[in-house]
Protein backbone atom coordinates (compact mmCIF):
# COMPACT_ATOMS: atom_id res chain seq x y z
CA UNK A 1 0.00 0.00 0.00
CA UNK A 2 1.24 3.52 -1.05
CA UNK A 3 1.03 6.83 0.51
CA UNK A 4 -1.21 8.95 -1.96
CA UNK A 5 0.10 12.01 -1.38
CA UNK A 6 3.36 10.62 -2.33
CA UNK A 7 1.84 9.29 -5.94
CA UNK A 8 0.27 11.88 -6.70
CA UNK A 9 2.85 14.07 -5.82
CA UNK A 10 5.62 11.89 -8.29
CA UNK A 11 3.13 11.34 -11.41
CA UNK A 12 2.13 15.06 -11.37
CA UNK A 13 5.93 16.20 -11.14
CA UNK A 14 7.00 13.88 -13.86
CA UNK A 15 6.49 15.35 -16.76
CA UNK A 16 9.16 17.97 -17.76
CA UNK A 17 5.59 20.55 -18.21
CA UNK A 18 3.17 20.42 -16.02
CA UNK A 19 0.12 18.53 -17.46
CA UNK A 20 -3.43 20.11 -17.23
CA UNK A 21 -5.15 18.13 -14.58
CA UNK A 22 -8.78 17.12 -13.91
CA UNK A 23 -9.39 15.72 -10.17
CA UNK A 24 -12.59 14.01 -9.45
CA UNK A 25 -14.41 14.99 -6.27
CA UNK A 26 -12.86 13.94 -2.78
CA UNK A 27 -9.29 13.13 -1.96
CA UNK A 28 -7.75 13.48 -5.32
CA UNK A 29 -8.80 17.15 -5.36
CA UNK A 30 -6.85 17.97 -1.90
CA UNK A 31 -3.69 15.20 -2.78
CA UNK A 32 -3.31 17.64 -6.22
CA UNK A 33 -4.09 20.90 -4.63
CA UNK A 34 -1.72 20.13 -1.95
CA UNK A 35 0.93 20.77 -4.30
CA UNK A 36 0.04 24.18 -4.82
CA UNK A 37 -3.12 25.65 -6.98
CA UNK A 38 -3.04 26.01 -10.67
CA UNK A 39 -4.90 27.74 -13.00
CA UNK A 40 -4.49 24.57 -15.34
CA UNK A 41 -6.09 21.98 -12.86
CA UNK A 42 -9.79 21.70 -12.91
CA UNK A 43 -11.28 20.30 -9.43
CA UNK A 44 -14.99 18.80 -9.63
CA UNK A 45 -16.52 18.83 -6.24
CA UNK A 46 -19.85 16.60 -7.98
CA UNK A 47 -20.54 15.20 -11.23
CA UNK A 48 -19.14 12.47 -9.87
CA UNK A 49 -18.55 9.84 -12.27
CA UNK A 50 -17.30 12.34 -15.29
CA UNK A 51 -13.94 13.11 -14.46
CA UNK A 52 -12.64 10.61 -16.95
CA UNK A 53 -14.98 11.96 -20.49
CA UNK A 54 -14.59 15.43 -19.25
CA UNK A 55 -10.62 14.70 -19.60
CA UNK A 56 -11.27 13.38 -23.04
CA UNK A 57 -13.20 16.26 -24.08
CA UNK A 58 -10.22 18.15 -23.17
CA UNK A 59 -7.45 16.14 -24.58
CA UNK A 60 -9.30 15.75 -27.92
CA UNK A 61 -9.25 19.48 -28.47
CA UNK A 62 -5.56 19.90 -27.31
CA UNK A 63 -3.89 16.89 -28.74
CA UNK A 64 -0.11 18.24 -28.00
CA UNK A 65 -0.88 18.53 -24.37
CA UNK A 66 -0.42 16.24 -21.40
CA UNK A 67 -3.63 15.46 -19.47
CA UNK A 68 -4.06 13.75 -16.22
CA UNK A 69 -7.04 12.78 -15.18
CA UNK A 70 -6.76 12.03 -10.74
CA UNK A 71 -9.66 10.05 -9.57
CA UNK A 72 -10.70 8.42 -6.37
CA UNK A 73 -12.32 4.35 -6.39
CA UNK A 74 -15.90 5.16 -6.08
CA UNK A 75 -15.63 7.93 -8.88
CA UNK A 76 -13.97 5.40 -11.49
CA UNK A 77 -16.48 2.65 -10.41
CA UNK A 78 -19.24 5.15 -11.25
CA UNK A 79 -17.82 5.74 -14.68
CA UNK A 80 -16.52 2.82 -15.68
CA UNK A 81 -18.48 2.90 -19.34
CA UNK A 82 -15.71 6.33 -20.20
CA UNK A 83 -12.85 3.64 -20.15
CA UNK A 84 -14.64 2.06 -23.51
CA UNK A 85 -15.20 5.61 -24.26
CA UNK A 86 -11.12 6.46 -24.22
CA UNK A 87 -9.93 3.27 -25.58
CA UNK A 88 -12.66 3.59 -28.46
CA UNK A 89 -10.57 7.39 -29.09
CA UNK A 90 -7.10 6.34 -28.21
CA UNK A 91 -6.17 9.82 -26.64
CA UNK A 92 -2.54 9.43 -26.81
CA UNK A 93 -1.89 12.67 -24.56
CA UNK A 94 -4.16 11.48 -22.05
CA UNK A 95 -3.25 9.79 -18.31
CA UNK A 96 -5.63 7.90 -15.90
CA UNK A 97 -4.48 7.54 -12.43
CA UNK A 98 -6.92 6.01 -9.59
CA UNK A 99 -5.95 6.43 -5.88
CA UNK A 100 -7.63 2.95 -5.02
CA UNK A 101 -8.23 3.27 -1.30
CA UNK A 102 -10.99 0.85 -1.47
CA UNK A 103 -13.28 2.88 0.72
CA UNK A 104 -15.84 5.97 0.46
CA UNK A 105 -13.44 8.10 2.50
CA UNK A 106 -16.36 10.93 2.62
CA UNK A 107 -18.97 9.47 3.63
CA UNK A 108 -17.99 7.00 6.34
CA UNK A 109 -15.19 4.70 5.16
CA UNK A 110 -17.70 2.35 3.85
CA UNK A 111 -15.64 -0.50 1.38
CA UNK A 112 -15.96 0.06 -2.74
CA UNK A 113 -16.58 -2.80 -4.69
CA UNK A 114 -12.53 -2.52 -5.31
CA UNK A 115 -12.31 -3.68 -1.52
CA UNK A 116 -13.76 -7.18 -2.34
CA UNK A 117 -13.68 -8.35 -6.26
CA UNK A 118 -13.20 -5.53 -9.18
CA UNK A 119 -10.06 -4.47 -10.16
CA UNK A 120 -10.22 -1.66 -12.07
CA UNK A 121 -6.72 -2.30 -13.84
CA UNK A 122 -8.13 -5.27 -15.31
CA UNK A 123 -11.41 -3.33 -16.20
CA UNK A 124 -9.27 -0.61 -18.07
CA UNK A 125 -7.54 -3.05 -19.61
CA UNK A 126 -10.26 -5.44 -20.82
CA UNK A 127 -12.01 -2.11 -21.84
CA UNK A 128 -9.18 -1.63 -23.99
CA UNK A 129 -6.39 0.69 -22.58
CA UNK A 130 -3.85 -1.62 -23.53
CA UNK A 131 -1.84 0.33 -20.71
CA UNK A 132 -2.86 -0.49 -17.81
CA UNK A 133 -0.95 -0.82 -14.37
CA UNK A 134 -2.14 -2.35 -11.41
CA UNK A 135 0.40 -0.79 -8.61
CA UNK A 136 0.52 -2.34 -5.17
CA UNK A 137 4.45 -1.54 -4.45
CA UNK A 138 6.89 1.22 -5.48
CA UNK A 139 8.70 -0.45 -7.76
CA UNK A 140 5.10 -1.19 -9.94
CA UNK A 141 5.01 2.70 -9.51
CA UNK A 142 8.45 2.97 -11.33
CA UNK A 143 7.25 0.79 -14.01
CA UNK A 144 4.47 3.02 -14.68
CA UNK A 145 6.49 6.67 -14.00
CA UNK A 146 8.77 5.41 -17.03
CA UNK A 147 5.61 4.69 -19.20
CA UNK A 148 4.33 7.89 -18.36
CA UNK A 149 7.34 9.74 -19.07
CA UNK A 150 7.30 8.24 -22.39
CA UNK A 151 3.77 8.68 -22.98
CA UNK A 152 2.87 8.10 -26.54
CA UNK A 153 -0.30 6.36 -25.94
CA UNK A 154 -3.50 6.86 -23.20
CA UNK A 155 -2.76 5.03 -20.19
CA UNK A 156 -4.47 3.70 -17.00
CA UNK A 157 -2.65 3.17 -13.58
CA UNK A 158 -4.91 2.04 -10.61
CA UNK A 159 -2.84 3.00 -6.73
CA UNK A 160 -3.58 0.86 -4.11
CA UNK A 161 -2.78 3.71 -1.92
CA UNK A 162 -3.59 3.10 2.40
CA UNK A 163 -6.91 3.46 3.42
CA UNK A 164 -5.89 6.89 6.24
CA UNK A 165 -7.14 10.63 5.30
CA UNK A 166 -5.09 12.87 4.07
CA UNK A 167 -3.41 14.83 6.99
CA UNK A 168 -4.08 18.47 5.71
CA UNK A 169 -6.71 19.25 3.32
CA UNK A 170 -5.73 22.51 0.96
CA UNK A 171 -9.32 23.71 -0.26
CA UNK A 172 -8.67 25.26 -3.53
CA UNK A 173 -10.67 27.03 -5.55
CA UNK A 174 -14.27 25.60 -5.71
CA UNK A 175 -16.74 27.36 -7.81
CA UNK A 176 -17.51 25.77 -11.16
CA UNK A 177 -17.96 29.28 -12.47
CA UNK A 178 -14.65 30.96 -11.10
CA UNK A 179 -12.44 27.57 -12.04
CA UNK A 180 -14.03 27.89 -15.74
CA UNK A 181 -12.78 30.94 -16.37
CA UNK A 182 -9.87 30.92 -14.47
CA UNK A 183 -8.87 27.62 -16.77
CA UNK A 184 -9.79 29.40 -19.85
CA UNK A 185 -8.02 32.40 -19.42
CA UNK A 186 -4.59 30.64 -17.89
CA UNK A 187 -4.97 28.52 -21.30
CA UNK A 188 -5.02 31.79 -23.94
CA UNK A 189 -2.24 33.41 -21.97
CA UNK A 190 -0.42 29.96 -22.26
CA UNK A 191 -1.09 29.27 -25.81
CA UNK A 192 0.08 33.09 -26.62
CA UNK A 193 3.55 33.00 -24.54
CA UNK A 194 4.02 29.67 -23.82
CA UNK A 195 7.32 30.38 -22.17
CA UNK A 196 5.98 32.57 -19.29
CA UNK A 197 3.73 30.03 -17.68
CA UNK A 198 6.15 27.25 -16.53
CA UNK B 1 -37.30 5.68 -54.61
CA UNK B 2 -38.20 8.90 -52.17
CA UNK B 3 -40.91 10.92 -53.59
CA UNK B 4 -39.96 15.12 -53.41
CA UNK B 5 -42.37 15.36 -50.55
CA UNK B 6 -40.78 12.95 -48.37
CA UNK B 7 -37.15 13.96 -49.76
CA UNK B 8 -38.62 17.44 -47.90
CA UNK B 9 -39.74 16.12 -44.98
CA UNK B 10 -36.41 14.29 -44.13
CA UNK B 11 -34.31 17.12 -45.22
CA UNK B 12 -33.74 18.23 -41.70
CA UNK B 13 -31.52 15.27 -40.52
CA UNK B 14 -29.05 16.27 -42.94
CA UNK B 15 -29.60 19.87 -42.14
CA UNK B 16 -29.24 18.98 -38.06
CA UNK B 17 -25.23 18.17 -39.09
CA UNK B 18 -25.13 21.47 -42.20
CA UNK B 19 -26.14 23.72 -38.96
CA UNK B 20 -23.52 22.23 -36.33
CA UNK B 21 -20.52 21.79 -39.39
CA UNK B 22 -21.19 26.02 -40.38
CA UNK B 23 -20.80 26.95 -36.29
CA UNK B 24 -17.64 25.56 -36.10
CA UNK B 25 -18.81 22.44 -33.88
CA UNK B 26 -15.82 19.73 -33.68
CA UNK B 27 -16.45 17.26 -32.00
CA UNK B 28 -19.87 15.10 -31.85
CA UNK B 29 -21.05 12.62 -29.18
CA UNK B 30 -22.98 10.34 -29.10
CA UNK B 31 -25.48 7.46 -28.09
CA UNK B 32 -27.49 6.19 -31.50
CA UNK B 33 -30.92 7.04 -32.56
CA UNK B 34 -32.71 6.38 -35.59
CA UNK B 35 -33.63 9.96 -35.64
CA UNK B 36 -29.41 11.07 -35.58
CA UNK B 37 -28.60 8.21 -37.82
CA UNK B 38 -28.03 10.86 -40.94
CA UNK B 39 -25.92 13.12 -38.67
CA UNK B 40 -24.16 10.53 -36.68
CA UNK B 41 -22.87 9.21 -40.51
CA UNK B 42 -22.02 12.09 -41.73
CA UNK B 43 -20.07 12.78 -38.70
CA UNK B 44 -18.04 9.84 -39.27
CA UNK B 45 -17.19 10.22 -42.93
CA UNK B 46 -15.87 13.85 -41.80
CA UNK B 47 -12.19 13.95 -41.46
CA UNK B 48 -12.37 17.45 -39.28
CA UNK B 49 -14.81 16.22 -37.20
CA UNK B 50 -14.09 14.26 -33.89
CA UNK B 51 -17.18 11.54 -33.78
CA UNK B 52 -17.50 10.19 -30.29
CA UNK B 53 -19.77 7.10 -29.42
CA UNK B 54 -20.64 7.14 -26.07
CA UNK B 55 -21.44 4.04 -23.65
CA UNK B 56 -24.12 6.43 -21.62
CA UNK B 57 -24.95 9.79 -22.56
CA UNK B 58 -23.74 11.33 -19.35
CA UNK B 59 -20.37 11.01 -20.27
CA UNK B 60 -21.62 13.39 -23.14
CA UNK B 61 -22.23 16.03 -20.48
CA UNK B 62 -18.83 16.31 -18.86
CA UNK B 63 -16.82 15.43 -22.53
CA UNK B 64 -18.88 18.79 -23.91
CA UNK B 65 -17.56 20.67 -21.01
CA UNK B 66 -13.51 19.50 -21.41
CA UNK B 67 -14.03 20.33 -25.14
CA UNK B 68 -15.45 23.57 -24.63
CA UNK B 69 -12.58 24.03 -21.50
CA UNK B 70 -9.95 22.82 -24.74
CA UNK B 71 -11.33 25.69 -27.43
CA UNK B 72 -13.69 22.50 -29.11
CA UNK B 73 -17.65 23.43 -29.57
CA UNK B 74 -19.12 20.23 -29.43
CA UNK B 75 -23.19 18.78 -29.32
CA UNK B 76 -24.47 15.53 -27.92
CA UNK B 77 -26.94 14.08 -29.78
CA UNK B 78 -29.51 11.71 -27.74
CA UNK B 79 -32.73 9.80 -27.73
CA UNK B 80 -35.21 11.17 -24.86
CA UNK B 81 -34.13 8.25 -22.36
CA UNK B 82 -30.81 9.37 -22.18
CA UNK B 83 -31.74 12.32 -21.14
CA UNK B 84 -33.05 10.71 -17.34
CA UNK B 85 -29.20 9.33 -17.24
CA UNK B 86 -27.79 12.60 -17.86
CA UNK B 87 -29.89 14.33 -14.75
CA UNK B 88 -26.92 15.02 -12.17
CA UNK B 89 -24.05 15.42 -14.74
CA UNK B 90 -25.95 18.41 -15.73
CA UNK B 91 -24.97 20.10 -12.27
CA UNK B 92 -21.62 20.59 -13.80
CA UNK B 93 -23.20 23.04 -17.04
CA UNK B 94 -24.97 25.06 -14.20
CA UNK B 95 -22.15 25.29 -11.99
CA UNK B 96 -19.36 25.72 -14.34
CA UNK B 97 -21.28 27.89 -16.46
CA UNK B 98 -20.04 26.06 -19.46
CA UNK B 99 -22.08 26.20 -22.91
CA UNK B 100 -24.04 22.83 -24.06
CA UNK B 101 -25.81 21.40 -27.13
CA UNK B 102 -28.41 18.79 -26.46
CA UNK B 103 -30.14 17.60 -29.73
CA UNK B 104 -32.43 15.24 -28.21
CA UNK B 105 -34.90 12.93 -30.56
CA UNK B 106 -38.03 12.36 -29.03
CA UNK B 107 -39.45 8.96 -27.96
CA UNK B 108 -42.61 7.71 -25.85
CA UNK B 109 -44.96 10.46 -27.96
CA UNK B 110 -47.05 10.97 -30.79
CA UNK B 111 -48.05 7.04 -31.30
CA UNK B 112 -45.52 5.77 -29.97
CA UNK B 113 -46.10 1.93 -29.55
CA UNK B 114 -43.26 0.58 -27.21
CA UNK B 115 -45.04 1.56 -23.78
CA UNK B 116 -41.05 1.34 -22.12
CA UNK B 117 -40.77 4.36 -23.81
CA UNK B 118 -43.37 6.55 -22.42
CA UNK B 119 -42.30 7.09 -18.70
CA UNK B 120 -39.22 9.06 -19.96
CA UNK B 121 -40.62 10.51 -23.23
CA UNK B 122 -43.29 12.59 -21.22
CA UNK B 123 -40.95 14.21 -18.65
CA UNK B 124 -37.98 14.82 -20.73
CA UNK B 125 -38.52 19.01 -21.63
CA UNK B 126 -39.67 19.58 -17.68
CA UNK B 127 -36.47 17.54 -16.62
CA UNK B 128 -34.61 19.80 -18.96
CA UNK B 129 -35.98 22.73 -18.09
CA UNK B 130 -35.85 21.77 -14.09
CA UNK B 131 -32.03 21.27 -14.71
CA UNK B 132 -31.52 24.84 -15.67
CA UNK B 133 -31.47 24.34 -19.68
CA UNK B 134 -32.80 26.70 -22.22
CA UNK B 135 -35.27 24.55 -23.98
CA UNK B 136 -36.36 24.71 -27.50
CA UNK B 137 -39.03 22.23 -29.05
CA UNK B 138 -39.31 21.41 -32.60
CA UNK B 139 -42.66 19.88 -34.09
CA UNK B 140 -42.48 20.48 -37.73
CA UNK B 141 -39.02 19.94 -39.76
CA UNK B 142 -39.15 23.34 -41.43
CA UNK B 143 -38.23 24.68 -38.03
CA UNK B 144 -35.13 22.27 -37.70
CA UNK B 145 -32.30 24.27 -38.97
CA UNK B 146 -33.38 27.81 -37.86
CA UNK B 147 -34.27 26.66 -33.90
CA UNK B 148 -30.61 24.61 -34.09
CA UNK B 149 -29.01 27.69 -34.62
CA UNK B 150 -31.06 30.07 -32.22
CA UNK B 151 -29.80 26.91 -29.50
CA UNK B 152 -26.46 27.30 -30.99
CA UNK B 153 -26.46 31.42 -30.27
CA UNK B 154 -27.65 30.81 -26.91
CA UNK B 155 -25.08 28.16 -25.87
CA UNK B 156 -21.83 29.85 -27.36
CA UNK B 157 -23.02 33.39 -26.88
CA UNK B 158 -25.14 33.20 -24.42
CA UNK B 159 -23.24 30.89 -22.53
CA UNK B 160 -25.96 28.85 -21.93
CA UNK B 161 -26.77 24.92 -21.40
CA UNK B 162 -28.88 24.36 -24.00
CA UNK B 163 -31.45 21.30 -25.57
CA UNK B 164 -33.40 20.98 -29.10
CA UNK B 165 -35.94 18.63 -28.57
CA UNK B 166 -37.20 17.38 -32.24
CA UNK B 167 -40.71 15.69 -31.63
CA UNK B 168 -41.71 12.31 -32.32
CA UNK B 169 -44.59 13.91 -34.47
CA UNK B 170 -42.13 15.25 -36.82
CA UNK B 171 -39.70 12.25 -36.65
CA UNK B 172 -42.53 9.96 -36.83
CA UNK B 173 -43.05 7.02 -34.69
CA UNK B 174 -41.41 4.03 -34.49
CA UNK B 175 -43.24 0.77 -36.27
CA UNK B 176 -42.90 -2.24 -33.77
CA UNK B 177 -42.71 -5.23 -36.01
CA UNK B 178 -42.06 -8.61 -35.17
CA UNK B 179 -38.49 -8.04 -35.56
CA UNK B 180 -38.25 -4.81 -34.03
Amino acid sequence: MLDRREVVRKVVMALPERPTIFTSLGNPTFDVSHLGDHPGNFYLFGAMGGAVAMGLGFALAQPQRRVLVVAGDGEMLMGMGSLATVALKQPTNLSILVLDNELYRETGGQATHTAHHTNLAAVAKGCGISSSYDIRDDGELENFMARFKAGGEPMFACAKVRPDPAASVTMPLRSGAAQHFRFIDALKRCSREPEVQQ
Amino acid sequence: METNQSSQRNAWRREVYDVLKRNDIRQIAYVPDAGHATAIQLAQEDPDMIEISLTTEEEGIALAAGAWLGGHRSAVLMQSSGVGNCINMLSLVKECQTPLILVVTMRGEFGEQNGWQIPMGSVTEQMLKLCGLVVYRVDHHDDVGHTLQAAINVAYEGGRGTAVILSQKMIGAKEVTKNA
